[in-house]
């Protein structure tokens, strides 16, 4: 009887535990160090000439500096970080940078023009993933030594196949890939000509505020302070990044004070972390936009009427307010807010009337049955539920296909999919990013090459791929914004896609900590400042 | 006699050399047969889910070139047989590949998450038999009372309460209102770094390094999720303990020791457990191997970077040389308690001998 007695205050002490006030907390970080939860399982290299993972990304922002960087509050004004200036020659096709005198690596070794070439001619000559960034001023494996060229200690030219516009360029070049590496440190780990590639995956050679220390995926990223570098910095000694998987764990911790800063809370959580006096949450617009891909091999899709109902059967403001709660705003262009050129026209609303009378022009009265690959996370099923609801109301038989990201992924780059419902961020921070890839199509054959999103939804452009193509050449700022602008108009007519809403990032910092910095993009994000 | 009695000693020795040769030809044969079919099946599986392994090195984004490219150095454009063969050609020189993931050689990932999974599944399986056998015998002998209610209630629940939700709970109870436990990952921030891997098992590893402070602080990360896995162990074993213990107390030598004036002290724990415990050495391998192949929602929950994180992330990437890699293990592991299960039984049991 004792031990029934025993194991039933045992239960009761753990029904009294949920029951109880919350202990008070005390942040037990150290003062020097800032420690943060966050999903990194997505980085897979440390090299910035690989580098094409947002969190990855974020941490070479932090540890490398590149040629060019932007103002954070206002993208559109430049400046040099690695470069003091520039200059493009009278045919638009070289520019000529010098290089600031005073740069030292983390290793000590001094940042010449030397380094700067190395690094942007091996990021071509390795030619991983995001080399295309740099690549497509004409730059190949093969003539990169030859078109990337030092020109005496601190100068060198780029010399591009057609007169892009600078802005263009220069937007290319603060973009990860363009980061500088330090030349002999890379060279004293190359082996079997691999220009130091096995060696920097996971290991650190550049000159930015912090130098990295350690990386265990999917476990923990430590950066330190690079002593070597002269810029202004807040306080902290190291920061350390731990994979926290699971939201509400990051939570919990952030509430007990054994981190600092929560970077993948959902809107539940935040609501929960509204009152906390010690917590703020900091948010800032991201470049992503999250859209519905309608695949134009689905003869029902392919009819610009059935497009543009669609495009009416969704609740926008809705699903802004709710699922995407502090997350994302409702937002209809290519482009997000923020970046040269964008509109932020919003011509479609939820109007059923009005798309039922578009399926009936498109002979489809009684609507249509159609599927749509959806990743299994919480936000985009979500947005897929609540967009299934509207969808019915219209007469169209949404079902939803759920399946792991890189599933769905696979079958959208087949183009076996109905409908696909994804997200889109720039890879960097000049708008023919996302023109490119919404407005451009070369090749709308199975068998094409450059797979685009509007190849991906077999849509053939026409026009529009001339159009992309002459924005990149124009130099005029204003002009080039203008060309933009048309070109979002025109996707958002008649284009395959049912832009929903621009991300909004969150991070829920806990106090004293300060000088925290969500960017524009995700290579943006700063501890750099940060105090506590 | 005195001269053939030695002689029969030399033929019984060499008997039973032979015995153990044979037992451990068997063992090994019966290992190599289940690695390769084990490989065999991981692999077909691989290549026929449909997830692109190629997207998890380039990533979404790469021109087409860069793709074929990278397709043609994993090998992919290979026929399927090919393909394993290389593969199996390999690994029987000891190189099971890079993880696409981490970029390491998948030996040096499995070195790093199988001991912490190994520790997260030994003191669960210690807690679950230490706790669930007693209980389990406990409610055998007093069926039908309140204790054996309250045990298989508390088997009940190990079966059916999601694993996470029982992970999250203990966490905000223990951690986040009573602050008896500290919180997910397997070290404070401040005891990181201060012992250098030898075994991979933190807590061995801070013994041999003669840091104390690391050791406790080891002990106490992963006590919580420790005793949550154990939970679900001690379910299975208290459940399984009462139904042996059921079956062996309905026997007729309990009622001849009963006669025979035997303490029931000494009748359950002595004789009726005795014999109950060859079954039960299964159940515990079966729960053991079961934790060893990690729990991913309890590594997700404590921040565990374990095998089935890994496993899991893997899989989800198709980083194929990983998954292969976890499951051999996994698959070793398996055989591996099995064969202990035997010479346990050998133990425990004379028959068998």
């Amino acid at each position: 009887m004792m031990n029934c007695v025993r194991g039933l205050a045992a239960a009761g002490l753990m029904i009294a535990g949920l029951l109880l006030p919350a202990a008070p907390v005390a942040a037990e970080t150290p003062r020097d160090t800032l420690v943060m939860a966050w999903q990194i399982d997505d980085i897979i290299t440390l090299d910035p000439a690989e580098i094409f993972e947002f969190s990855a990304s974020e941490i070479a922002g932090n540890t490398y500096e590149r040629l060019i960087g932007y103002d954070l509050a206002d993208v559109s004004k430049i400046f040099g970080v690695v470069a003091e200036s520039w200059t493009v020659s009278e045919d638009g096709r070289t520019l000529s940078f010098k290089i600031r005198e005073n740069k030292r690596f983390a290793s000590g070794n001094p940042l010449t023009a030397e380094d700067v070439v190395f690094s942007l001619q091996r990021a071509v000559k390795l030619d991983k993933s995001p080399a295309f960034i740099i690549g497509q001023f004409g730059l190949t494996p093969a003539n990169a030594e030859e078109k990337i060229r030092q020109t005496g200690d601190f100068t060198f030219e780029l010399e591009m196949d057609k007169p892009y516009a600078p802005t263009f360029v220069l937007y290319c070049l603060t973009a990860t890939v363009a980061s500088v590496v330090d030349k002999d440190l890379v060279l004293a780990n190359e082996v079997d000509g691999d220009l130091g590639y096995g060696w920097l995956k996971t290991n650190y050679a550049g000159s930015g505020p912090f130098m990295i220390r350690d990386w265990r995926a999917s476990e923990v990223v430590v950066i330190e302070k690079n002593t070597a570098y002269t810029g202004p910095t807040g306080t902290l000694a190291r920061v350390v990044y731990r994979h926290i998987g699971e939201t509400a764990t990051q939570r919990l911790l952030l509430e007990k004070g054994d981190i600092d800063i929560a970077r993948n809370l959902g809107a539940e959580e935040l609501d929960a972390l509204a009152s906390n006096p010690d917590i703020l949450v900091q948010s800032a617009p991201k470049g992503t936009v999250y859209y519905l891909g309608l695949n134009q091999k689905n003869e029902h899709l392919a009819k610009p009427k059935v497009r543009e109902a669609l495009k009416y059967l969704v609740d926008y403001d809705t699903i802004a307010a709710t699922v995407m709660k502090s997350l994302g705003t409702a937002h209809q262009a290519f482009l997000p807010k923020g970046m040269l050129g964008a509109v932020t026209d919003r011509p479609f609303r939820l109007d059923v009337a009005k798309a039922k009378a578009l399926l009936a022009d498109a002979g489809l009265p009684d609507g249509f049955k159609v599927t749509m690959d959806t990743r299994s996370q919480p936000v985009i099923t979500g947005m897929a539920e609540a967009i299934q609801q509207t969808f019915a109301a219209g007469g169209v038989d949404l079902e939803i296909i759920p399946g792991d990201g890189k599933q769905t992924l696979t079958k959208y780059r087949a183009r076996q999919h109905d409908i696909y419902i994804g997200q889109w961020g720039p890879d960097y921070q000049d708008p023919h990013t996302n023109a490119q890839t919404f407005a451009s199509n070369p090749d709308n054959s199975d068998e094409g090459t450059t797979k685009t999103l509007a190849w991906r939804n077999a849509w053939d452009p026409g026009a529009l791929n001339a159009e992309t193509d002459a924005a990149i050449l124009e130099s005029d700022p204003a002009k080039r914004a203008a060309m933009y602008q048309d070109l979002q108009r025109k996707v958002m007519a008649d284009g395959p896609f049912v832009i929903v809403l621009q991300q909004v990032e969150v991070a829920a910092v806990r106090k004293p900590v300060a000088g925290f910095v969500l960017g524009p993009s995700f290579d943006s994000n700063s501890v750099v400042m940060v105090t506590k | 006699m005195a001269v053939a009695a030695p002689r029969r000693q030399d033929g019984e020795r060499g008997a039973a050399a032979l015995r153990i040769l044979i037992a451990v030809a068997k063992f090994a044969a019966m290992l190599a047969v289940t690695l390769v079919g084990l490989a065999a099946v991981t692999f077909v599986i691989g290549r026929v889910v449909p997830i692109d392994p190629v997207l998890a090195v380039v990533g979404d984004r790469a021109p087409q070139r860069v793709y074929d490219r990278v397709r043609a150095e994993m090998g992919l454009d290979l026929p399927l047989i090919e393909q394993f063969w290389l593969y199996l050609s390999r690994i029987l020189t000891g190189d099971f590949g890079r993880s696409v993931l981490t970029t390491n050689p998948v030996l040096t990932d499995i070195a790093r998450y199988f001991p912490a999974t190994l520790e997260l599944a030994t003191l669960g399986t210690l807690f679950g038999t230490l706790v669930g056998v007693p209980l389990g015998v406990l409610a055998a002998v007093r069926r039908d009372t309140l204790l054996d209610q309250l045990v298989r209630v508390v088997g009940l629940i190990g079966y059916s309460v999601p694993i996470f939700w029982l992970g999250l709970m203990a966490l905000l109870v223990f951690y986040a209102r009573l602050d008896w436990a500290p919180g997910p990952g397997r070290l404070d921030i401040a005891y990181d770094y201060i012992v250098t891997p030898v075994t991979g098992l933190l807590l061995v590893d801070s013994l041999i390094a003669g840091e104390p402070g690391v050791f406790w602080n080891a002990l106490s990360h992963a006590m919580l999720p420790g005793l949550v896995l154990g939970y679900f162990s001690l379910a299975y074993i208290s459940r399984m303990t009462r139904s042996f213990m059921l079956h062996e107390l309905a026997q007729e030598y309990i009622v001849a020791a009963r006669v025979k004036g035997l303490s029931e002290t000494r009748i359950i724990w002595r004789h009726a457990l005795r014999n109950a415990a060859v079954p039960l050495v299964t159940v515990i391998a079966l729960s053991y191997a079961h934790l060893l192949e990690g729990s991913v929602l309890t590594e997700t929950v404590f921040a565990w970077p374990g095998l089935g994180s890994y496993l899991t992330n893997s899989l989800q990437s198709a980083d194929m040389n990983a998954v292969l890699g976890a499951t051999l293990v996994i698959g070793a592991s398996f055989v591996l308690l099995n064969l202990l299960s035997d010479i346990a039984y050998r133990l425990l049991d004379p028959r068998t001998r």
